[in-house]
């Protein structure tokens, strides 16, 4: 276990060594840099005043070289200025995390809570008026884009309240701590919940064709301890891995909905820091996701040890 | 006839059919037995004749839809469990009748501790603490004969052997002291050896326990070994009932013959081995659209008009050896 653990972890580092590449260098193919932009919007200026600056910046210097300073920084906890604001990038990315991880958190648990046990409903009652209802729900979860359902969700506030929510990073009642993050989260958790649903659907129907499963009716067990007992334990697991990818790609969700509902995350963060080719806060905060993703990732395949007896990692 | 206060199991004209997209079967169609305290019945037919699906029948465990017991009574210690609720048929299940199942690598839930499935069939019909609980299912593993049960029941399913599954299997059963065990081909799965192991053990345990015990099998062997009493079903239908002595001496029914006849026998010395192996020509029918008359007709040699047009009833031919044959009189002289 051990051992298995340390290659892991070696395998993790390979990965982020390859993704801080990927980034770098696709980062600068984007054509045009800060001064180009900066300069575009001020009219004419003197050329030598934008070498200046470029050379100020450090992105006149051969992109390898640029690379190694970025990595080098990193490894020692220096992620450099941002562009934009020239404060240092930690202090620009650190206090946004939390807002985006809350609404991320939350997302997952909506998602998970409405969409395992609505699964489990829809495969025990297969064929039946309320898993035909279930399965269009689901069906319109995964047709409806985030951004347009928050969207939806604030014209509908708008005629009802005749407000929208707005964001308030300390909220002090119930209400609004749910306007603040509960509502956007639903909105981005809501095609998780639907594809979470769907595959525990489906996951389950597999496992209560089992003999297993007549077995534990043999014994005399109720309907409950059957389905959530013995079908469920079993078919959490590509549950799990669903969860585990919706976890990655719920930051994309997060992009666009912290966009609708004008959210200071780092998601939306991140929107305007490329439009700015703000490298430094693109770069590191980039890096943080796939940091994020990848740990996601080994978290679900300890959970499958777990979830199932069968899966010991061993070397 | 059997004293009524020591039948465990009476089951009478008992209908049990599917509803398919190609129309309507009868898997079990009029079947009447009985088992008494401590007696071996062993159910004999080749696949699809019904066997499996009268044993869930017992449990109440058809799958519905598409299937549904329509008719008859099934009445364990004088219950008649098809009018019970089913909450009221979840406390017989497990407690009064239990079943185990011929797939022993597939019955246990492989995510659950040997000793915890246990467990939640002892705690689901007494009221025991976990630890009182655990106790008893640690014992059932040493009855059953599980070397070391302590450190077996914290065990998964996939550390057991196949005949350590049916071993455990059978613990879980018994654990509640049933009434009546019905078991499902409980040795197709297992190696031969294994076989009369779990045979010989589900034997001993039926004998100290007073157990009532539905054996259901293709293999004729086994039954000669096991059972007091033998029934031969052919699609949906009792066709022959009889001890296991008058059975082997004698069978009635043209299909129990054949049955019989395709045992391949161990030549003498000296003698050339069969080189063929004898076999009962055709197959079973479509339980959907069954003949008017006895469904064994077609691949009867015996048969006669009479056969195709009307389906026989059972008849005594004494000593309660039943069969359903228009020619049985004359099976013996034939085969």
């Amino acid at each position: 276990m051990f051992a298995y653990l340390v290659r892991r972890l070696f395998l993790m580092l390979v990965t982020l060594f390859g993704i801080s590449v990927v980034i770098f260098f696709l980062l600068r193919i984007v054509p045009g840099n800060i001064v180009d932009i900066l300069f575009a919007a001020a009219g004419y200026v003197d050329p030598a005043d934008k070498v200046d600056l470029e050379k100020q910046l450090g992105i006149d210097q051969p992109l390898v070289v640029q690379y190694l300073h970025w990595i080098g920084g990193l490894l020692r906890g220096d992620l450099g200025y941002s562009y934009v604001s020239e404060k240092p990038a930690l202090q620009e990315i650190l206090p946004r995390i939390p807002i985006t991880a809350r609404l991320a958190g939350l997302a997952l648990l909506f998602s998970a809570s409405i969409g395992i046990p609505l699964g489990v409903i829809s495969a025990v009652k297969q064929g039946s008026r309320i898993d035909y209802a279930l399965r269009v729900l689901s069906l319109s979860g995964l047709s409806l884009p985030s951004f347009w359902l928050g969207l939806l969700v604030l014209t509908a506030s708008v005629a009802m309240f005749g407000q929208m929510p707005i964001f308030n990073p300390n909220p002090q009642s119930f209400a609004e701590a749910f306007a603040t993050y509960c509502i956007p989260a639903m909105v981005v958790g809501f095609r998780s919940s639907a594809l979470t649903m769907r595959i525990t659907r489906s996951s389950m129907l597999e496992v209560l064709r089992q003999d297993y499963i007549r077995t534990a009716r043999a014994k005399g067990a109720s309907d409950a301890a059957v389905n959530y007992h013995h079908a469920l334990k079993n078919a959490i697991l590509p549950v799990i891995t669903v969860i585990g990818i919706e976890a990655a790609f719920l930051i994309g969700g997060l992009i666009v909905t912290e966009t609708v509902f004008n959210i200071p995350g780092v998601a939306r963060f991140l929107v305007e820091a490329i439009r700015w080719r703000d490298y430094p806060i693109v770069q590191n905060l980039v890096m943080f996701i796939a940091v994020v993703v990848v740990f996601a990732n080994f978290t679900v395949d300890m959970l499958y040890a777990v979830f199932d007896p069968r899966i010991r990692y061993t070397d | 006839m059997a004293d009524s206060s020591d039948l465990v199991l009476e089951v009478k004209n008992l209908k049990t059919v599917f509803f398919t997209n190609s129309g309507l079967f009868k898997a079990v169609d009029d079947l009447s037995f009985t088992v008494k305290r401590g007696e071996t019945l062993a159910i004999v037919g080749e696949s699809g004749c019904g066997k499996s699906v009268t044993a869930l029948s017992l449990m109440r465990l058809v799958p519905d839809p598409p299937g549904r017991i329509v008719g008859g009574s099934v009445s364990l210690e004088a219950t008649d469990l098809l009018a019970l609720s089913e909450a009221e048929m979840r406390k017989v299940r497990g407690n009064r009748i239990s079943m185990i199942f011929q797939e022993p690598m597939t019955s246990l839930n492989p995510v659950i501790r040997i000793g915890d499935q246990i467990v939640e069939a002892v705690r689901l019909h007494r009221n025991l603490s976990s630890k009182q609980a655990r106790d008893i299912a640690v014992e059932m593993l040493r009855l059953v004969r599980i070397p070391e049960p302590a450190r077996r029941a914290r065990e998964y399913p996939h550390q057991l052997s196949g005949g350590m599954r049916q071993r455990a299997m059978i613990a879980m059963a018994l654990a509640c002291r049933p009434a009546l065990l019905i078991a499902d081909e409980p040795t197709t799965a297992l190696d031969v050896t294994i076989q009369a192991q779990i045979l010989a053990l589900i034997l001993d345990l039926q004998k100290e326990l007073g157990t009532g015990l539905v054996l259901i099998t293709h293999d004729l062997g086994v039954v000669a070994q096991t059972a007091q009493r033998v029934i031969v079903m052919y699609a949906g239908r009792k066709v022959e009932e009889a001890s296991v002595e008058a059975l082997f001496a004698a069978p009635k029914h043209p299909y129990t013959r054949g049955l019989m006849a395709s045992i391949p026998a161990v030549p003498a010395p000296g003698v050339a081995a069969q080189e063929r192996l004898n076999e009962i020509p055709g197959t079973v029918p479509s339980l959907v659209r069954l003949p008017a008359g006895c469904a064994f007709a077609p691949r009867c040699k015996l048969a006669i008009k009479r056969c195709e047009a009307e389906y026989p009833p059972l008849i005594d031919w004494g000593g309660g050896h039943l069969a359903a044959c228009w020619r049985a009189a004359d099976v013996a002289e034939v085969a």
